[in-house]
């Protein structure tokens, strides 16, 4: 059997695709370590940049306030999201089922912008009449990330669920089990991969958010990706290329950790 | 006792199962568009918050409602609003087309890598998509901009005397956001070819089918739901792309989000950046409708492996 093209231009055009997926990647890396400020003109090697980076107090708070924002957005969204995931797919038939999982997915393809203009709107009117929230900051932002996040962890847990039957629910039920008792000891260690993988990646979606965390911030919570984005709006710069090195250094390790684990598994598995 | 017990908490289980998740998106989701589409129709003051009221009393104490639908018509009349709709539902198709182009092979040719290279060629897919979406833009901006990477390269083989204009146009919105999009639309299109059935192709092949009319007619129907899926997944979040357009795109081809950005922070006019806002959901319903549509039709898994 041969393929439209020949397997050798197939591999090619993989090989080309790959470089286009790391080819700036790599260079903005390269990069970083260049002593001269003038971006793009290489004058020699240096780490300097990393120490400027570590002396910027914007840059070091923003990143502050962002793990922060991203550690609770990342567990509050788990919970709503795994509830979500697990009710769409263990409980069949429910009144309003559709509805609710309409509401569910919505926030997959609301854009960003119509969801941030839409959450401002509304903590604008909602301080108006009931005084809260008193402003915005990293309350309203938690309240914005949790909301999108959940629905993408929603969709983990629902297919990891998907991938398993309900018997052995079922035969704990049958052998006298609580529902919350095989909740704990069936359902939860079965999906707890899923779990980990939904709360690393509404980690990764709310630490990386503009958009939403543009309408939803008030003064003090300017979070790491609004301080890259006015900056970036201003031009290339060599403390960003390091900060950015440094994001895809930590992104790096933890992908690698996490496959390193996951294969580990599947082959103990 | 038992079936007594286990149903009186099973009904409570139920009831937080479903009852938080619903409460938290019914505040958080549904209400801030419904609260968006109130303003839609509200009058623009001079205020803070700038937005009049819709609801008011008539001479003889009645209830009345005011519905503005002039945000409404700007829309029409403003051509400015119609064009920067256009060029974003032109722009999200080529890029759909683009990434459909660039990552059909590449998921085929993983889809038929030996089963111990697959998973790792898609980590090296999914890989960058883990990378902040804000940086891989960024990352364009050196290599494009008048004095970057290719540039510099092109200057310095003399291939060209001048720089060639690249940052600020639609050709650096087009190829920055192919590039951002690329996984999306390769991992469905991975996840059906993947499952496709060799020796159906194997038939095609044996029974003297010539590669292209095999590909043709047996390959690429049944790649289809993964083209579809993989198209809606990049087509829709690039209608309202905002930050590649901003940071690599000309300022007078504006996209219809910076359109609403302006209209909200810059004219400070609520109203009519709501309807914008509403406008764009709208536009995009029918895509939106048939990716839900899609997901409905047991194809759960194609989009939720991505």
């Amino acid at each position: 059997m041969t393929p439209v093209l020949s397997w050798r231009l197939l591999t090619a055009m993989l090989i080309a695709g790959l470089a286009f997926l790391y080819a700036p990647i790599i260079i903005l890396v390269i990069y970083s370590f260049n002593a001269s400020p003038m971006v793009t003109i290489w004058t020699g090697v240096s780490a300097k940049w990393y120490g400027v980076l570590a002396h910027d107090q914007e840059i070091l708070r923003a990143a502050r306030v962002s793990i922060e924002i991203a550690l609770i957005s990342a567990t509050g969204s788990t919970i709503i999201g795994t509830l979500a995931g697990y009710a769409l797919s263990r409980f069949r038939r429910f009144r309003g089922r559709s509805f609710f999982m309409g509401l569910v997915m919505a926030p997959l393809v609301m854009p960003e912008i119509v969801s941030g203009i839409a959450l401002l709107l509304m903590f604008v009117g909602s301080e108006q009449l009931f005084g809260w929230p008193h402003g915005r900051g990293i309350v309203t932002i938690c309240a914005a990330h949790i909301t999108f996040c959940s629905a993408y962890v929603a969709i983990v847990i629902q297919s990891r669920l998907a991938g398993f039957d309900t018997s052995l629910e079922e035969a704990a039920l049958d052998l006298g089990a609580m529902p919350m008792t095989v909740f704990g000891l069936v359902t939860l260690p079965l999906i707890l991969p899923g779990i980990v993988s939904a709360w690393l990646l509404a980690f990764s979606l709310s630490i990386d958010d503009v958009i939403v965390s543009e309408f939803t911030s008030g003064p003090g919570s300017t979070t790491l990706p609004l301080v890259i984005f006015s900056r970036v709006h201003l031009g290339v710069s060599p403390e960003v290329n390091a900060l950015a090195t440094i994001i895809i250094a930590i992104v790096l390790t933890a992908t690698a950790l996490l496959t390193f684990a996951r294969l580990k598994r599947r082959a103990e598995g | 006792m038992r079936p007594l017990l286990s149903l009186v908490s099973g009904a409570w289980g139920r009831r937080i199962v479903i009852g938080l998740p619903f409460l938290w998106l019914a505040l958080f989701f549904l209400l801030p568009f419904l609260v968006t589409l109130k303003i839609a129709f509200s009058p623009s003051i001079n205020g803070i918050p700038p937005i009049g009221p819709i609801l008011g009393l008539t001479d003889d104490g009645a209830l009345r409602i005011t519905l503005h639908i002039e945000n409404w018509s700007y829309l029409f009349q403003d051509p400015s609003y119609v064009i920067a709709y256009g060029r974003s539902l032109l722009t999200a198709a080529i890029t759909t087309v683009l990434c459909l182009v660039i990552g059909y092979p590449m998921a085929y040719r993983i889809a038929r890598a030996s089963p111990r290279m697959r998973p790792l060629l898609l980590i090296l897919v999914i890989m960058p998509f883990w990378t902040s979406f804000l940086i891989r833009v960024y990352a364009w901006i050196g290599i494009l901009k008048d004095n970057g990477l290719i540039n510099n390269f092109l200057l310095w083989t003399r291939i060209i005397h001048q720089p060639l204009q690249m940052m600020n146009t639609q050709f650096a919105v087009h190829l920055v956001m192919t590039y951002a999009y690329l996984p999306f639309m390769l991992l469905p299109l991975y996840t059906t070819l993947e499952k496709l059935d060799l020796s159906l192709l194997e038939a095609a092949s044996d029974l003297g089918g010539r590669p292209i009319i095999s590909f043709l007619t047996v390959t690429l129907p049944l790649s289809l739901p993964g083209i579809v899926a993989g198209s809606l997944l990049v087509f829709i979040p690039a209608v309202g792309e905002f930050i590649i357009p901003t940071l690599v795109g000309s300022p007078g081809h504006q996209m219809i989000a910076s359109v609403v950005f302006d209209e909200f922070f810059s004219n400070r006019d609520w109203p009519t950046a709501s309807a914008v806002a509403t406008a764009v959901v709208l536009l995009l319903l029918v895509p939106i409708l048939a990716l839900v549509w899609l997901r409905q039709r047991n194809d759960a898994k194609l989009i939720a492996s991505s």
